[in-house]
C-alpha cells in the first residue's frame, strides 16, 4: 500500500445522502475474480446519465469524492471501496460514514474524511462556483483546503489515529503483520514435525 | 485456574500479544476453494507477495461445480471463470489443489477429515463460515472472509480478539433413531440463531462423547448457525480410531507423540466457562424446521406454529414472514407437509455413514412418485466408496438421482436449485430464503428423516414406513 501524506486531486460534489454500497458498486459486478477493474461499475445505475457529475467533463481525472451524509451504508462488500480506487478516487469526504465502509477503507487505504456538515456545503458552492477545482487533503493535519483568498475553505477533518498511523506509513493489515515477521519464524520453529502438511 | 481445551489450543498458537491488540494467531491449515480465493490471490499478486506457507494449504473445488458432466467443460461462466482461476493461482502459488475429476476432490469440510489432514489441537480456518466442522476433532476452526484469506496466505496468521467460552453439555443418550442432526437443530432452536455470538463453544456430556466422529461434525458443522465463532468437541478415543491409518495422520512414532499430547487436549476439572448450557439428550425426539432460520424447528410430531404465540413482537413479526414465504398455515402437522424434493448431502450430512444410513432406511422402498430424491456424496472418495458398498444401486432403484461431489442443493451455485415455491426436505445446514435456488422452501431434516421423507413424500420419520416390501407404503 501507498503511504498517504497529502493529496491535492480535483473534487467531485457528489450531492446525495445516503448512497449505500449497492449503489456505489452494484451487486452483478460482484461475480468477478480480481479486485481491478471495478470502475466501470463504479455508480452504475446513474453513469447512464449523460448529466451525472461524473459524466462531465470538468471532473474527468477526479480523485477526491465529496458526499452527503451517511456514506458507505448497506452491506459490508469491500468491493465498494475497491470501485472507488479502481475509478481513481484517493479520498471520500462526508459528513458522516457508515462503519463498516470507514472500516474496509482504513485497510485499504482510500482515505475517508469526516468533516463537519457546513464543510462538506461549503466545498460544494465552491465547486459550483469553479467546476473542476482541486481540493487538498494532508492527513499529517488532518486538514482540509480549497480555493484561495478570502474565500479559502480550510477545516480539520475526523479519522482515528490508528487508521491515521497506517496510511501515513501505506501499511495494510499484512504489512503490519510482516512487521513481526520474527516472531512469526520464530514460531514456526517450535511446531512438532509431527503436525500435519499438505506437501511433501 | 484450568484451563478450557478451547484456551489450551488457542494458547498454543499465539505467535505474539500485546496489550490492547488482538492476538496474532498462526494457523496449521488454511483450506481453500474457488469462491473466496481469488480476490485474495489476486490481492498478492498485486502487492507483490507470495503464499507463506504452501504446505500448509489446500485448495479443492466445491461450491459451485456441476454434480452431473463433471468432466466436460462448466457451463455456467461465472462458475467456470471462479474454478478457472483457482486453477491459474493454485500453480502460480504452489499451491496443492484437488479438481474436479480428482479422486480427492469434493466439499472442503469432508476432504480435510477423510485424508487426515484435520486433526486434533490444530488451528483450521477456510473462506467459509462452515469451517467450524473441524472442531470436531478438537481443533479451532473458523471461517474467515477473503481480506483473512489473503492475510492467511500471506503470513500464515490471522490477528484475532480472544473469544469467550462457552460449554454445552448433552447429559443423556439420544434415544434410537435420533441423530446428531436432531441434536443440534434442538439446541438452535433452544437458543436462537445469535445465542452463541461471541463464543467458542464446547460440546460435552454422554450424548457427545456417544457420537461418531461424522455425528460430532454434523454438531460442529452448525455451530455457525447458532452465532457461535467455533464448536469443538474434546478429542477421545473415537477420534484417534478414526485418524489412524489416514493418509495425511502421524505415522510410527510422531502418532505416538502425537496421540500423547492429544490426550492433554481436554478441558480442566476446575476451568471455568463465561457460559453454559445443559441440555437432555433423552427427550430429544427427530426435528425440522418450518420457517426461514434454523431457530425455527419443532419436532416432528408438533405443528407449525402460530406467529402469536411467540411472545417477543420480533419473533412473531418473523414467523409470520416465514410462514408466508414458507407457505404453510399454522397449526398444520409437520407430517402433513409434502414435499418435492429431498437432498441428501452437504459437509453436515453428506459423509459416508450419512450414506449407509440413508439407503439402509430406503433399502427395498420406492421414492414417492411426487417426489425427487438427489442424493449427493459429500466427496469423491464418499461416492467411491458409497459405490463399492453398493450404496448407489440401492438409491437408483429406489429411483433416487445419484450425483458426483459437491456443496451442489445445499447453496444452489451450481445447476441443482429449486425451484421458486419447490419446497424441499435437506441434509443441509441453512434454510434461509433462497438459500437453495430463488424462492424455494427449505426444511432441515436430519438422515433418517429425509430418506423417509423421500419415501412417503410428506415429512416422515422411519417410524412411519411400512417395511420394505408391502405395497400400501402410500396409505401407511
Ligand atoms: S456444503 Fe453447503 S455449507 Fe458446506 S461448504 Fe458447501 S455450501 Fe458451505
Amino acid at each position: 500500500m501507498d503511504k498517504f501524506l497529502t493529496h491535492t486531486g480535483v473534487a467531485v460534489p457528489l450531492k446525495r445522502s445516503n448512497v449505500d454500497t449497492d449503489q456505489i458498486i452494484p451487486a452483478v459486478y460482484l461475480k468477478r475474480v480480481t479486485r481491478t477493474g471495478f470502475e466501470d461499475g463504479l455508480f452504475a445505475a446513474w453513469r447512464n446519465d449523460p448529466e451525472f457529475v461524473l459524466n462531465r467533463p470538468e471532473y474527468a481525472g477526479a480523485s477526491i469524492l465529496v458526499a452527503g451524509p451517511d456514506f458507505g451504508t448497506g452491506s459490508s462488500r469491500e468491493h465498494a471501496v475497491w470501485a472507488l480506487q479502481n475509478y481513481g478516487f484517493k479520498v471520500v469526504i462526508s459528513s458522516r460514514f457508515a462503519d463498516i465502509f470507514r472500516g474496509n477503507s482504513g485497510k485499504a487505504g482510500l482515505l475517508a474524511a469526516q468533516v463537519d456538515e457546513k464543510v462538506v456545503q461549503k466545498i460544494w458552492d465552491h465547486l459550483e462556483e469553479h467546476p473542476g477545482a482541486t481540493v487538498t487533503v494532508d492527513l499529517e493535519s488532518r486538514t482540509v483546503k480549497a480555493g484561495e483568498g478570502p474565500d479559502a475553505i480550510e477545516d480539520s477533518f475526523d479519522i482515528d489515529d490508528y487508521t491515521r498511523w497506517r496510511l501515513l506509513e501505506g501499511l495494510d493489515d499484512i504489512g503490519i503483520t510482516l512487521s513481526h515477521e520474527a516472531d512469526i519464524t520464530a514460531y514456526e520453529a517450535t511446531r512438532p514435525s509431527w503436525k500435519p502438511v499438505t506437501q511433501h | 485456574m484450568g484451563r478450557t481445551l478451547a484456551e489450551k489450543v488457542w494458547d498454543e498458537h499465539v505467535v505474539r500479544t500485546a496489550d490492547g491488540e488482538p492476538d496474532l494467531l498462526y494457523i496449521d491449515l488454511h483450506l481453500i476453494h474457488e469462491v473466496t480465493s481469488p480476490q485474495a490471490f489476486d490481492g498478492l499478486r498485486l502487492a507483490g507477495r507470495k503464499v507463506r506457507r504452501p504446505d500448509l494449504t489446500l485448495a479443492t473445488e466445491d461450491h459451485n461445480v456441476p454434480t452431473l458432466d463433471w468432466d466436460k467443460p462448466i457451463a455456467d461462466p461465472v462458475s467456470r471463470t471462479q474454478v478457472e482461476t483457482l486453477r491459474r493461482n493454485a500453480e502460480e502459488f504452489g499451491v496443492r489443489l484437488h479438481p474436479l475429476g480428482d479422486v480427492e476432490q469434493g466439499i472442503v469440510h469432508v476432504v480435510g477429515p477423510q485424508l487426515g489432514l484435520t486433526q486434533p489441537g490444530m488451528t483450521i480456518v477456510c473462506g467459509d463460515s462452515h469451517t467450524s466442522t473441524h472442531g470436531a476433532f478438537g481443533a479451532i476452526a473458523f471461517g474467515i472472509g477473503t481480506s483473512e484469506v489473503e492475510h492467511v496466505l500471506a503470513t500464515q496468521t490471522l490477528m484475532q480478539a480472544r473469544p469467550k467460552t462457552m460449554a454445552v453439555t448433552v447429559n443423556g443418550s439420544l434415544p434410537p433413531g435420533v441423530t446428531a442432526k436432531d441434536l443440534v437443530l434442538t439446541l438452535i432452536t433452544h437458543t436462537g440463531t445469535g445465542g452463541g455470538q461471541g463464543y467458542i463453544v464446547e460440546y460435552r456430556g454422554q450424548a457427545i462423547e456417544e457420537l461418531s466422529m461424522e455425528g460430532r461434525m454434523t454438531v460442529c458443522n452448525m455451530s455457525i448457525e447458532w452465532g457461535a465463532k467455533a464448536g469443538l468437541i474434546a478429542p477421545d478415543q473415537t477420534t484417534f480410531d478414526y485418524l489412524e491409518g489416514r493418509p495425511e495422520a502421524p505415522k510410527g512414532a510422531d502418532w505416538d507423540a502425537a496421540v500423547a499430547h492429544w490426550k492433554t487436549l481436554v478441558t480442566d476439572e476446575d476451568a471455568r466457562f463465561d457460559q453454559e448450557i445443559v441440555l437432555d439428550a433423552s427427550t430429544m425426539t427427530p426435528f425440522v424446521t418450518w420457517g426461514t432460520n434454523p431457530g425455527q424447528g419443532v419436532p416432528l410430531g408438533g405443528v407449525v406454529p402460530d406467529p402469536a404465540e411467540f411472545e417477543e413482537e420480533q419473533d412473531r413479526v418473523a414467523a409470520e414472514k416465514a410462514l408466508e414465504y414458507m407457505g404453510l398455515e399454522a397449526g398444520t402437522p409437520m407430517r402433513e407437509v409434502k414435499v418435492d424434493t429431498v437432498f441428501v448431502g452437504s459437509c453436515t450430512n453428506g459423509r459416508i455413514e450419512d450414506l449407509r444410513l440413508a439407503a439402509e432406511i430406503i433399502k427395498g422402498h420406492k421414492v414417492d412418485p411426487d417426489t425427487r430424491l438427489l442424493v449427493v456424496p459429500g466427496s469423491v472418495r464418499v461416492r467411491m466408496q458409497a459405490e463399492s458398498e453398493g450404496l448407489d444401486v440401492i438409491f437408483k432403484e429406489a429411483g433416487a438421482e445419484w450425483r458426483g461431489a459437491g456443496c451442489s442443493m445445499c447453496l444452489g451455485m451450481n445447476p441443482d436449485q429449486l425451484t421458486p415455491g419447490e419446497r424441499s426436505a435437506s441434509t443441509s445446514n441453512r434454510n434461509f430464503e433462497g438459500r437453495q435456488g430463488k424462492g424455494g422452501r427449505t426444511h432441515l431434516v436430519s438422515i433418517p428423516v429425509a430418506a423417509a421423507t423421500a419415501i412417503r413424500g410428506t415429512l416422515s420419520s422411519p417410524a412411519d414406513l411400512v417395511p420394505a416390501g408391502s405395497t400400501h407404503e402410500s396409505e401407511a
